[in-house]
């Protein structure tokens, strides 16, 4: 009898197993402990709810159920690649390493491992050259495309000439802070304006001296590559030297609310680059009443609608949509995480598919091809409203100086591909 | 005067203002050490954990909701109303008193007479187990700290010295908070030695710092003691974490301001109170006046987190044990 019993429970474990396994699996990556938790959370929440919403709404996709696997970063690079090593062998279809540091460390062993990374707007910039990075996307911009959006922004907002203008740029003194350096420094020659680099250490919680210098030299506009507390303090520093916040920009990972909220009403005004427009998605509502309300959510429910969970959302549509073209070219729904490095090679995002999806207006429309894994390039600025608390679109997309970026992407993946011993060309 | 010669004075007001807020951190650690010679790795993550409560019982939020939620299927997040300033900073209080007593009674009780070393490996875990419990009970959102302190430059110092200076100087830069924050660090130091030298737990405080044993014999109760000093390092990290928490919000980041207070307890002295400060400001104004002479104009900047070190340690080659630090002197 106990034979028996054994026998049917291992069958049963075995059944269960078999159809875990068929399920399409999504390492989230998350970060909900330590410094940066207030970022990782919100990301996390949208990136799961959007999985849950397809799974409750769709079936998953394709009819494959979508099974996410959250492991706990803590933004911490080690334990990153910890995550991705106790995950992958789970069936994992496809990384997003929510940290440029872990992507560096992932982009060989994810490559070695035939499982494709997205680095929606972070990680290593050239990996857009997909004929060098065949198994790295970072549609649909990059850190590059950032800064050269910063300043077509200011471009047009200075009639065209930023000549005689001085640009600082405050940024977070990792390697994360200084890839917009090389861009800036570029676009600094081309357009006449003086570039003023200052360095904020880790964490960045004491920005005085940067601050002061700001005082000192009054630059026309400070752009800020910053993340975490770094955020919140230049944002109240600024506030506090009575520094124009109007003239004052920070990237896509300094604007979310939190970076914002602190400062108060003296946050009123900062402005910020972004990816994906915060506005009242109809897509949200179906999250609210399909997964929140079905006591889904993939956190306690705060942080729906907000920036990060906007981008959060948008990074799993885009993954779900790759995945459904990868069916759509194989024809079959239990596809293997190579079929979706086809998909999201093939990836085309148009604003009709946007509406239907409950997006309308998240992105930019773009189409991945071998040559180009980074997408339209394109960036919004937003302001704060400290009144409403909101952040509140001020343009539509920009799109980025590709005579400006294209050769440093090409020249830097080159170098890669030299020292990796890589020759380049589409799989 | 010249303008740069202006704004290296500015560089050194402000170097000496946030030496104090460096300060306001090591004292938590002085406080400890000094009583029982343990190094509490933990003492950041106090401030980040009593400015935590401080918010949370301020905004009336339920603790551990989330985990209530979860474990119950409910959906309660906040009693729905809010408390007082005052109150809150004395029921945080209350709670860092209740805090010390269990460090007492859990941990340290039962390490008594343990080496240093297994003792600060306590406190490691004392971290990160304090952590855990602050985003268990509060939640890991970046909140804001209505205490209504000032914020911003002193636009009366602005004024007052803009005429020093050409067209080129702009007047002395203060933030209003770094002044609130000295005066207060001034208050707390004054009061800690006040207790210490004049009231008869201060006395009984220095005793065990002087010698357990000889403490021990007079009938002075170590455990006592113990819950006392832990108790005001709780009180001067709260102090420390609304100071921080001004600036940045009150966030987990908070627990990593014990990374400015390290090359301040190098320099004055893990055992002195007034070294603290002392300390606090040589790192300050030291970090601030490098960045800005050589730092900045030369090395790329953000040369003040490793300079910090590296003062001190040049300190400790000349002064082991600090500059206020008491002697060692070892017989053989």
């Amino acid at each position: 009898m106990k034979m028996k019993t054994l026998a049917a429970m291992a069958l049963a474990g075995s059944m269960a197993a078999g159809t875990a396994m068929a399920d399409l699996v999504i390492p989230d990556l998350s970060y909900r402990t330590g410094p940066y938790a207030a970022g990782g959370t919100p990301f996390s929440d949208g990136y799961q709810d959007y999985f849950a919403l397809l799974n409750a709404r769709d079936g998953g996709i394709g009819g494959e159920a979508v099974r996410v696997i959250e492991c706990e970063t803590a933004y911490n690079t080690e334990r990153g690649v910890e995550c991705y090593e106790a995950t992958k062998g789970e069936g994992a279809l496809i990384y997003q390493p929510l940290s440029t540091g872990i992507t560096y460390q992932l982009i060989p062993r994810a490559t070695a491992d035939n499982i494709p990374l997205h680095t929606m707007g972070y990680g290593r910039t050239s990996a857009a050259n997909g004929e060098v990075f065949n198994w790295v996307f970072n549609y649909p911009a990059n850190y590059w495309d950032a800064a050269s959006v910063a300043v077509n922004y200011l471009l047009d907002e200075n009639g065209g000439s930023l000549d005689g203008k001085t640009i600082a740029l405050v940024y977070h003194n990792s390697a994360y802070g200084k890839e917009p350096i090389r861009t800036l420094e570029e676009l600094s020659a081309m357009h006449g304006f003086t570039l003023t680099q200052l360095a904020v250490d880790h964490p960045g919680q004491e920005q005085k001296s940067q601050w002061l210098q700001i005082r000192r030299e009054r630059p026309d506009y400070v752009l800020m590559w910053g993340w975490g507390v770094m955020n919140q303090v230049a944002v109240q520093e600024a506030a506090n030297i009575g520094f124009p916040m109007e003239n004052f920009i920070g990237n896509w990972w300094a604007g979310a609310e939190h970076d914002v909220t602190p400062a108060g009403m003296a946050a009123n005004g900062y402005k910020s680059l972004n990816m994906n427009p915060v506005i009242d998605y109809p897509v949200l509502a179906e999250i609210q009443s399909l997964v929140h309300d079905a006591g889904n959510a993939a956190g306690d429910g705060s942080h729906l609608g907000s920036v990060l969970y906007v981008r959060g959302m948008y990074a799993a549509m885009l993954a779900a949509e790759a995945i459904a073209k990868a069916q759509e070219i194989h024809g079959v729904a239990n596809v293997t995480p190579a079929m979706v490095r086809d998909g999201m090679e093939a990836l085309e995002i148009t604003n009709a598919r946007m509406t239907e999806l409950g997006m309308e207006g998240i992105g930019p429309e773009f189409a991945v091809t071998c040559q180009n894994h980074g997408g339209a390039g394109q960036g919004l600025v937003q302001q704060w409203n400290a009144s409403s608390g909101v952040w509140e679109p001020l343009t539509g997309f920009i799109s980025p100086d590709a005579s400006v970026i294209a050769p440093l992407v090409a020249e830097d993946s080159a170098a890669f591909a030299a020292e990796s011993g890589i020759t380049p060309g589409c799989l | 005067m010249s303008a740069d010669f202006l704004y290296g004075i500015e560089v050194v007001i402000n170097g000496l203002m946030a030496g104090v807020l460096y300060a306001l951190v090591a004292l938590g650690f002085v406080l400890i050490f000094k009583a029982s010679g343990i190094f509490n790795f933990a003492q950041g993550v106090m401030a980040l954990f009593a400015a935590l409560t401080l918010v949370g019982i301020m905004e009336g939020q339920v603790p551990f909701a989330h985990l209530i939620n979860a474990v119950f299927g409910t959906n309660i997040h906040h009693f729905g109303w809010q408390v007082p300033a005052i109150l809150a900073i004395f029921m945080t209080v209350l709670v860092m008193i209740a805090f010390a007593w269990a460090v007492q009674h859990f941990v340290f009780r039962h390490l008594v007479g343990q080496e240093p070393i297994i003792l600060f490996m306590a406190t490691i875990g004392l971290a990160y187990f304090l952590e855990g419990v602050g985003d268990l009970m509060w939640g890991s959102s970046i909140r804001t700290l209505a205490l209504g302190l000032p914020q911003g430059g002193s636009l009366w110092v602005e004024e007052m010295t803009s005429g020093l200076g050409g067209d080129d100087f702009y007047g002395f830069f203060i933030d209003k908070l770094d002044m609130v924050a000295t005066l207060v660090a001034l208050v707390l130091v004054a009061g800690l030695v006040a207790f210490a030298q004049y009231t008869k737990q201060g006395r009984a405080m220095r005793a065990v710092a002087d010698d357990h044993q000889a403490a021990l014999s007079v009938g002075i109760s170590l455990s006592y003691i113990w819950v006392l000093v832990w108790s005001l390092a709780g009180i001067v990290a709260l102090v420390a974490g609304i100071m921080w928490g001004a600036k940045s919000g009150v966030q987990f980041s908070l627990s990593l301001i014990a990374l400015k207070a390290l090359p301040v307890l190098m320099l004055g002295g893990f055992t002195s109170i007034p070294g603290a400060i002392v300390g606090g400001m040589i790192i300050g104004v030291g970090e601030k006046l490098f960045e800005y002479t050589i730092g900045a104009p030369y090395l790329g900047g953000a040369t003040e987190n490793w300079f910090a070190y590296m003062l001190a340690l040049v300190f400790l080659v000349f002064r082991p044990q600090g500059l206020f630090g008491e002697r060692i002197i070892e017989r053989v």
